[in-house]
């Protein structure tokens, strides 16, 4: 799994002189991975030989779990962890709040014996974007990248 | 805005950033109390995942109000080195996390507020301000989920849980009128469509959460007196004690990092 799989990377650009402009954009605001993944990129574009590098890190358009790369779904899949359905709209202005999100109508399949007979146990999980579920036919619990 | 232009809108951007991260900070430094000490597990993770996604944003919002000052001070500067009155959260956010129901109460009152607040908020003319709406809105519809569904569980469940909710939304109504004050600050930058005039916001959000109360069988309190002053830096009793523990560390080592 690359950041570029994820869809963190926005753009790279190296100019005439060799110089390396990143564009990363942060998942969810309080990601604490945001820094490491900076000095990351840094460390590794040094070990590759580029001196001059600048990491630029935007806040829009904002990341959306939209553009994990199928590769990158395929990969989160074969790790045991459910890929997002496509994100809800950002402004629901004109729609009744529900007690539902969108993401509750989704047919989440347990990564280990594919059945759609799974429950949601809490949207907040190991990490700002997973949600934890549970099978409830092999009791395993497992984790989803939750639709942002 | 461009670096270096004098511009006369500053003060008010300046003014609005901090109270919106203010709102954040505070909301997310209570939200961590429950580090270690909520209900069951699934919980103790939640709570502590919107206050770090509360943290980012405020992290986002401060560090532009300190741009905008333009007076070498940062983000921990602001968090860390202000002191009571200088902060200009609304005094919801800075109650005490009381029991379970009650930290659910502040929470479905805040998530409805902010998430209609940010969806407003994306059209902003301020780019940043628009790009830190855009990406806690998502985060904001997830909160406010997360305050729903355990508004319903608790007012529609045990006699025990239905009074504890009661007691929560009763007791923290009286804050929530403050969300909606909008003072020349927020006045004059929405008419530029810097800012959200939050009055606007009001109507909607007393349908939402009477429609929330109404689906959890409780009852909208008929409290009179309000609560105000946040934005002005004038708090209530718990603020100071909040704001020790929070900047205590910083305090004791300055300048100290990882």
């Amino acid at each position: 799994m690359t950041i570029g799989d994820l869809g963190i990377v926005r753009g790279v650009v190296i100019d005439a002189d060799g110089r390396v402009e990143v564009t990363l954009t942060p998942t969810y605001s309080g990601c604490p991975a945001t820094e490491v993944i900076r000095a990351d990129v840094l460390a590794a574009l040094s070990a590759a030989g580029f001196d001059d590098v600048h990491v630029l890190t935007v806040l829009a358009p904002a990341w959306t779990t939209d553009w994990i790369t199928d590769a990158g779904r395929r990969k989160l899949a074969d790790n045991g962890i459910v890929p997002p359905s496509p994100a809800p709209p950002a402004r629901r202005v004109d729609v009744a709040l529900s007690l539902t999100l969108p993401s509750r109508d989704d047919e989440v399949r347990c990564p280990r014996c594919a059945t759609a007979d799974t429950v949601l146990v809490s949207q907040f999980g190991a990490t700002a974007c997973q949600a934890m579920y549970r099978c409830r036919r092999c009791f395993e619990p497992f984790d989803r990248i939750k639709p942002y | 805005m461009s670096e270096g232009t004098v511009d006369p809108m500053a003060p008010a951007l300046f003014s609005y950033a901090l109270r919106l991260g203010d709102d954040a900070l505070i909301l997310s430094q209570r939200l961590s109390e429950w580090a270690s000490r909520a209900p069951e597990i699934e919980e103790d993770i939640a709570l502590t995942n919107i206050a770090l996604d509360l943290l980012g944003q405020a992290r986002a919002l401060l560090d532009y109000a300190a741009v905008i000052e333009g007076h070498q001070r940062d983000e921990d500067d602001l968090a860390y080195l202000r002191t009571e009155r200088d902060f200009c959260n609304v005094h919801l956010v800075e109650q005490e996390n009381g029991d379970f129901a009650h930290t659910i109460a502040r929470q479905l009152f805040f998530s409805t507020y902010q998430l209609f607040l940010y969806e407003e908020l994306i059209s902003s003319t301020d780019e940043l301000l628009a790009g830190v709406a855009a990406k806690g809105v998502k985060e904001a519809a997830y909160h406010h989920d997360h305050a729903l569904q355990w508004t319903v569980r608790l007012g529609d469940g045990t006699e025990d849980s239905r009074r504890r909710m009661q007691a929560a939304v009763d007791r923290l109504w009286p804050f929530t009128a403050e969300l909606f004050d909008a003072d020349e600050v927020e006045k004059e930058l929405a008419v530029h469509g810097i800012a959200v005039d939050p009055s606007n916001l009001r109507a909607r959000w007393e349908r939402a959460i009477h429609d929330a109360l109404a689906s959890a069988t409780l009852t909208v309190p008929s409290t009179l007196w309000t609560s105000h002053g946040g934005r002005r830096g004038v708090h209530t009793e718990c603020f100071g004690y909040l704001l020790a523990e929070m900047q205590y560390l910083h305090r004791l080592h300055p300048g100290a990092s990882w």
